[in-house]
């Protein structure tokens, strides 16, 4: 079976005036059809630079490596670079929304006269034809008063309220494949649970695949079907969201999870992950964990692994740095 | 001696009575000035020696609250009292000498010190900053002594006193903001989102460390937070506000294993389980939350609340809090339409 989206040995490097940064090291996923997989970790894992290089949306001083593949269609989307390539993705078959919405509406232009240009650039449709597509899209995400909103800016909008036009906005052109980075993370928690709730809907009728980027497992949880774990630009752990969750092996895993308040174990100490990220400046070699884990080997060896997925029971893949040690 | 210790742990801090504070807001020079009442008719005690959780949505009035304790905002009406081993500070009538004094007793932690301070200050000269602008400390080197001290408490490294704090992580910064905030040897403490910015393992390291920190130096905690797990986890009672108002306050574990407000259970109901297979679906409210400017009337929380009668009845109801078993207080309309 081909996977709807293939990313295969992808590194990304950033020039900066302090020196060349590994944001993302040798990461592999693939997404099927009406999935969703969860990414999760950390700020600075490298969740954001991974859906931004599937858009190509990194900036000038991005580096990929030559054998990175990102696969939609048969396709790998780092070798376009035509303008009408790229349209094949930017709000053509992949859609991305930010945590931000803000960002993703131009602030002097009414937020129905961004979705009809969206759409027009995308399907041949006319002016009418797209507005019926637009304010119908609108209503579906639950915006009451959908013709009036079409005529607001983006700033009259409360934050919930734009959190929706912008999903409008991002499915109206029926993308295959929706990014959504932190969605939910600047909502007040009531406003967080309708979202979730919409984009579940959503993702059911249309059935998409989703890459859903957030830090916070709960939302995980509740919205993934897969979930890969990434520390310092590594996917450390990857499977079914219930395994990962009820059974993790990484040490970092277990770590994220031990230092989450659970609301239904209020007994449970607060565990912290000892130490700091290190700066992706200087990225340990070996395995990037072994500077916080608490099962890092005396003498070190860790420094010299090489780190890689190891399928260890079906759908399950640790790092084969846990794998060795995994006897912790 | 054990009446004496019951006696001082049930002493309150601070009393806020009836506490307003309205702002005016005028949309642009041309509209009509307007009141916004961002904190409305509050009655708290806070217990010495507590971990009280303030928890709401955004605009709900816990930053005002906080800093109408502090004496950073004007009360419009009721008062909020600081009692003091020796004294009691009325917060209503203070005078700016009286202040001083009170300023080296309740103190802020910024939610992150450098979006307030200067880039070119060092981390030692931000934290002896209060006791130099107090004139708490008669000589450098009793200041240095202080910072040294209350850095090593908060478990920053000593080495680091000397840097500046461009470089620092998350955690080191936040570490240092309450280093800053204790220095003055405060009794009372408002944190506010005080982890918010923190990735979780970072945020697990600083809830440990106020925990250890109030243990050693007999602190009083005012914890705002959104997020009511880490209230559920650190605090050991929390008021829950809505629109300026307190709908419930409890023991923190009665109020998380029996919230009574609609308001409460439909928060409580929003936090996205970390068990894949816990997935019932959130109480979802309607719509968002009011504008401060134009509030409902009657229970604030009616346009919103799944048990709202259709008849309205709501609307004509006065709120306050009533007391429905041992220190748990649910507002008069969640008691009335439960
Ligand atoms: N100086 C001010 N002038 C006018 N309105 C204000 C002022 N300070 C606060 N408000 C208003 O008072 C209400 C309560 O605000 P407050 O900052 O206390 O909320 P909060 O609960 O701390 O919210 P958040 O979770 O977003 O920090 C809001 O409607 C806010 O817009
Ligand atoms: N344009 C850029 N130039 C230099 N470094 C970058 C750039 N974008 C991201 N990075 C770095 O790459 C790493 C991963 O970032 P990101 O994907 O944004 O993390 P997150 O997991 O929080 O989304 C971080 O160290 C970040 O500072
Ligand atoms: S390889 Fe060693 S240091 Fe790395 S995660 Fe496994 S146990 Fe920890
Ligand atoms: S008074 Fe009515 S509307 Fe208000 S909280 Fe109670 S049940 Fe809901
Ligand atoms: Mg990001
Ligand atoms: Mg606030």
């Amino acid at each position: 079976m081909t996977h709807l989206l293939e990313i295969n040995n992808l590194d990304v490097k950033f020039d900066t005036d302090e020196g060349r940064i590994t944001a993302i090291d040798n990461v592999s996923l693939t997404l099927d059809q009406g999935k969703v997989l969860g990414i999760v970790g950390e700020s600075g894992s490298g969740k954001s630079v991974t859906a931004k290089s599937i858009m190509q949306l990194n900036p000038g001083n991005t580096i990929y490596n030559d054998n990175a593949e990102i696969i939609i269609d048969d396709e790998n989307v780092l070798k376009f670079t035509s303008k009408n390539d790229l349209k094949k993705i930017r709000g053509g078959k992949v859609s991305m929304i930010f945590q931000e919405p803000m960002a993703s509406f131009a602030p002097a232009i009414k937020i129905g006269s961004q979705m009809v240009e969206q759409l027009m650039i995308h399907k041949p449709l006319d002016k009418n034809e797209a507005k019926n597509i637009s304010i119908d899209m609108l209503n579906r995400v639950g915006i009451a008063d959908a013709e009036k909103r079409f005529n607001q800016y983006a700033f009259e909008l409360s934050g919930g309220m734009r959190q929706r036009a912008m999903i409008a906005m991002a499915l109206s052109t029926m993308p295959k494949l929706l990014l959504a980075d932190e969605p939910t993370t600047a909502l007040d928690v009531t406003i967080q649970a309708q979202v979730i709730n919409l984009m579940k809907d959503i993702i059911k009728e249309y059935n998409m695949g989703v890459i859903f980027i957030t830090h916070d497992l709960g939302v995980i949880a509740q919205v993934a079907d897969d979930v890969a774990v990434m520390y310092l630009g590594s996917v450390v752990e990857q499977g079914p969201v219930n395994e990962i969750l009820k059974n993790p092996m990484h040490p970092y895993t277990k770590g994220l999870i031990n230092a989450l308040p659970d609301i239904n174990n209020l007994d449970a100490p607060l565990t912290p992950i000892p130490g700091n990220i290190p700066s992706p400046l200087d990225r340990p070699s070996g395995c990037v964990f072994r500077t916080r884990c608490p099962h890092a080997s005396k003498e070190g060896k860790e420094a010299n692994i090489d780190m890689g997925l190891v399928e260890i029971k079906p759908g399950h893949w640790l790092d084969k740095c846990g794998v060795d040690c995994g006897k912790v | 001696m054990w009446c004496r210790l019951w006696e001082s742990m049930s002493e309150n801090i601070v009393s806020v009575n009836n506490l307003s504070v309205s702002f005016d807001y005028q949309e642009n020079f041309l509209s009509k000035k307007q009141k916004i009442k961002a904190v409305n008719n509050i009655n708290i005690k806070i217990k010495k020696g507590s971990f009280f959780g303030l928890v709401g949505e955004s605009g709900s009035g816990k930053t005002t609250l906080g800093r109408a304790i502090l004496g950073a905002n004007k009360i419009s009406n009721g008062n909020v009292i600081f009692h003091d081993d020796e004294r009691d500070f009325d917060l209503t009538s203070i005078n700016s000498k009286e202040m001083k004094e009170y300023r080296k007793k309740a103190q802020l932690i910024f939610q992150d010190p450098y979006a307030a301070l200067s880039p070119r200050m060092t981390v030692r000269d931000i934290i002896a900053e209060p006791l130099e602008v107090m004139k708490i400390t008669n000589s450098r080197e009793e200041t240095d002594e202080r910072v040294r001290d209350i850095a090593s408490k908060c478990r920053l490294n000593l080495e680091h006193l000397r840097r500046f704090p461009h470089a620092f992580s998350g955690g080191q910064r936040q570490r240092i903001s309450i280093a800053r905030a204790l220095v003055s040897n405060p009794k009372f403490i408002v944190a506010d989102e005080s982890v918010a910015a923190l990735d979780v393992s970072i945020q697990a390291d600083i809830l440990n460390l106020l925990k250890q920190l109030q243990n050693e130096l007999n602190l009083t905690y005012l914890f705002i937070s959104h997020d009511l797990s880490v209230v559920a986890h650190v605090c050991d009672i929390v008021a829950v506000m809505y629109l300026g108002h307190i709908v419930e306050m409890a023991p923190s574990r009665e109020l998380f294993s029996n919230p009574r407000h609609p308001y409460t259970k439909a928060l409580l109901s929003s936090i996205p389980s970390i068990d894949p297979e816990n997935k019932s679906r959130a109480i979802e409210l309607e719509g968002e939350i009011p504008s401060a400017m134009n509030p409902p009337s009657g229970c604030v929380f009616r346009t919103r609340c799944p048990h709202a009668s259709k008849d309205g009845k709501e609307a004509n109801i006065e709120m306050g809090l009533v007391e429905v078993s041992p220190e748990h207080w649910v507002d008069r309309c969640g008691v009335n339409c439960a």
